[in-house]
């Protein structure tokens, strides 16, 4: 199947070692459930999902924790059954060593789970169905945790022409979606046929690097027999060509349909969508067994004696999964991610996440310390390197300098920090470390702007309304004062006139009967509690107005004196 | 000479009737540069320059009646981008307009506070929500941290407090290397 495939070739990129052959020995193996899970709340892109539970609460597993805040979120959900502790702040897996809100639970070890029940996205509508995702927590497991269910969305046309499956995993030491691919290939293209069904594509592209011959020829078995139980040709794996970084979504998406998306666009306008093989797979869980994303695979390796992925439960401390590695003693820092865009974690206690698809141990002599960092000497090899076909010497000069406009010009925003330029780099400068502080800056005074438009737009608005309240006082002094001027001028002009007329007489008159009328009226209404009492309480009223006419009696005197 | 002053007298007409068009057709309401000064300033709105706002502080820049160094919110680097905006020297921000503090947010004692409504009055963004002898409270989103509900406040309920960094805004820093020593030579 893969011959026929036409292949076309991004720009730039590079091959480092890939170091993948260690944890790809053994099978797939059970993460021990630790004895204490700490799940964060803020595991994907969007807004910090809000907490649903409280300390002392009992939790099944699958229970949702952590509620969706908008729709650019998804929910979070207990990974095992059992007593939430805390809903604190504990460090989080970030580089910057913060903390952030998370739940604690201390297991109960039943691993009891919820009522799970499939859900029918058949009969349900797209919406629905995204609705039922965002819930689930389903994201994007590739590493960029971009909510899935903002991707299953077939844009304006309402169908798309090729769904893509990403297997190629390029980055080194990573092999999560490679031992998926070659254990569960079956559920993972169920997952695709129902992304497939959801975004109406014609074909589904199943793109893995030529360095996974066992995944590739899993995933063809499970593709050859999803196609005859579905009557067409639609699934294809094609083998791409290994060299970092095929895995990037537009890269591959160049590689297997030939088109590049421009900036600013969407690969939906252009008729494809782009998911990662686990992501595929955690669909298929959601919807076909009703279970929310509570585990993923993770890859330990790096400087440990027995590299090897595990499927880990969300909130298990990085630590815990090293241990069952037998980490080398020499071992100084945890990288969450591959050695090119890897994040250093703040501590080895830190949980895993759904970003975490591998836990990366490293030493001085595994990846030992940068040479110094030197002068750039315009040679243009990051340029060569780029698979954005971006110029980073300029964006690097322009970022050293602070002069973010100018980056931003250079589309710095379009950088995927692949690290490909820093890797080539002669002159050993750290680029990607230049192009993360410009992207921070840049967003960090986007936002102060919107701030100060708003915090402008408001005063405007209160200015405005302080000279309209002024001018409604204005205008009601005035009313007020004319009919006070009005009612005077009529005083004075009814005292000057000599003798009422006949005619005035008669409107008197009708002004008294009115009156009259008025009181008679007011004499008609009695006070609602004293109609309709039962005989009881007609005695008990008129005992009291006794008592009442006694006590006045008695009074009297008194108020003589008084007098 | 008559026919030179003639052909001058006519392109003068010509050239006066095209601009004074021009002027009438083209006409820009409102002063753009006030505009373009405003948007540099933060919007805090807080009066430490000596105006009741920042657009009066951005007009009295634009007439030349104010120095761009009385903003304390905007900053050094308020400071730099008017200088850059106006083709005017830097200078370090004034000292008699205040300092430059963290950007931070009032909180409310709700514990303390009576109700008297008086914080309210003195929010220039409406971001103090409440009513008379009901308890208030900012809307922290939209407070801009300009402190002028602290000295209305009869019982003191109010403190400004910093905005942390959290992992929402924690930015990347300056790529900074450590130099190592040079290892000592044991005599």
């Amino acid at each position: 199947m893969s011959a026929l495939q036409r292949l076309f070739k991004f720009h730039g990129g590079v091959k480092p070692a890939y170091n993948k052959e260690a944890s790809t020995g053994l099978p797939i193996a059970v993460a021990p459930t630790p004895t204490l899970l700490v799940i964060p709340l803020h595991q994907s892109i969007g807004g910090m999902p809000r907490p649903l539970v409280k300390a002392g609460d009992h939790v099944l597993k699958g229970q949702r924790i952590g509620g969706a805040d908008g729709n650019a979120s998804a929910a979070v959900h207990a990974s095992t059954s059992g007593t939430v502790v805390a809903v604190e702040m504990r460090l989080m897996p970030h580089t910057s060593g913060l903390s952030a809100l998370c739940v604690v639970v201390e297991p109960d070890g039943c691993d009891e789970w919820i009522a799970r029940q499939p859900f029918d996205f058949r009969s349900a509508s797209p919406t629905q169905t995204r609705d039922y995702l965002r819930d689930a927590g389903v994201v994007g497991l590739g590493g960029a945790v971009f909510p899935t269910h903002l991707k299953l969305n077939p844009g304006r046309q309402g169908k798309l022409d090729t769904l893509i499956l990403n297997g190629a995993e390029c980055e080194p030491f990573i092999t999560c979606d490679d031992v998926l691919m070659r254990e569960r290939a079956e559920i993972i293209l169920k997952g695709a046929a129902i992304m497939r069904e959801m975004l109406a594509a014609g074909r589904v592209l199943i793109g893995i690097e030529d360095n996974k011959p066992e995944a590739i020829a899993a995933m063809e078995v499970a593709a050859r027999a999803a196609n005859q139980a579905a009557g067409d040709e639609a699934m294809q794996v094609v083998s791409v060509p290994t060299r970092y970084p095929a895995g990037g979504a537009k890269q591959l998406i160049r590689v297997l349909t030939g088109i590049e998306v421009p900036h600013g666009k969407r690969s939906t306008d252009f008729g494809v969508q782009c998911f990662n093989v686990g992501t595929a797979y955690a669909v298929y869980e959601a919807i076909a067994l009703g279970q929310p994303l509570i585990s993923r695979i993770v890859t330990v390796a790096g400087n440990v004696g027995q590299a090897r992925n595990y499927e880990a439960l969300f909130g298990t401390p990085m630590r815990d999964l090293i241990a069952q590695c037998k980490p080398l003693p020499d071992s100084d820092r945890v990288i969450m991610g591959g050695p090119m865009m890897g994040l250093l974690m703040p501590a080895d206690d830190v949980p895993v996440v759904k970003a975490t698809n591998c836990v990366l141990v490293g030493s001085k002599r595994l990846f030992p310390p940068p040479p110094p960092e030197m002068p750039c000497i315009r040679c243009g090899e990051c340029a060569k390197a780029c698979p954005a076909d971006l110029q980073p010497f300029e964006m690097y000069w322009f970022s050293r300098a602070k002069i973010f406009g100018k980056a931003q010009e250079y589309n710095l925003f379009d950088c995927i920090e692949c690290g490909c330029c820093a890797y080539v780099c002669p002159s050993h400068i750290p680029l990607v470390d230049y192009y993360r502080f410009a992207k921070s800056e840049i967003w960090a005074r986007e936002v102060e702007k919107e701030a100060a438009d708003v915090a402008r737009e408001r005063y405007e608005f209160r200015l405005l309304r302080e000279e309209r309240e002024k001018q409604e006082k204005a205008a009601k002094l005035a009313a007020k004062t004319a009919a006070g001027r009005e009612k005077a001028a009529a005083a004075i002009a009814e005292a000057a006139k000599p003798a009422a007329t006949p005619e005035e007489d008669a409107k008197k008159a009708l002004i008294a009967a009115a009156l009259e009328r008025a009181k008679a009226q007011k004499e008609q209404v009695h006070p609602e509690n004293v109609s309709n009492l039962t005989p009881e309480q007609e005695a008990e009223v008129a005992a009291i107005e006794a008592r009442r006419a006694e006590i006045r009696e008695m009074a009297k005197p008194h108020l003589r004196q008084d007098d | 000479m008559l026919e030179a002053i003639l052909v001058m007298a006519f392109g003068a007409l010509v050239l006066g009737a095209a601009l004074g068009y021009a002027a009438v057709r083209f006409r820009v309401e409102g002063d753009p540069l006030v505009e373009k000064i405003d948007a540099i300033l933060p919007q805090t709105q807080c009066g430490q320059c000596g105006f009741p706002g920042c657009k009066p502080y951005a007009q009295a820049i634009a007439k030349g009646e104010a120095e761009i160094n009385q903003c304390p919110p905007g900053g050094e680097e308020g400071i730099h981008k008017l200088a850059d905006l106006l083709g005017r020297e830097f200078k370090p921000l004034s000292a008699e307009h205040g300092i430059e503090k963290p950007k931070s947010v009032a909180v409310i004692d709700e514990q303390v506070c009576i109700g008297c409504t008086l914080c309210i009055q003195a929010c220039p963004v409406d971001a103090i929500v409440g009513a008379a002898k009901q308890m208030h409270t900012v809307v922290a989103p939209l407070c801009t941290g300009c402190e002028l509900c602290l000295p209305p406040c009869p019982v003191n309920c109010i403190t400004m407090e910093p905005i942390g960094e959290s992992v929402e805004n924690w930015k990347w820093k300056y790529p900074v290397f450590k130099i190592n020593s040079a290892p000592q030579e044991s005599k």
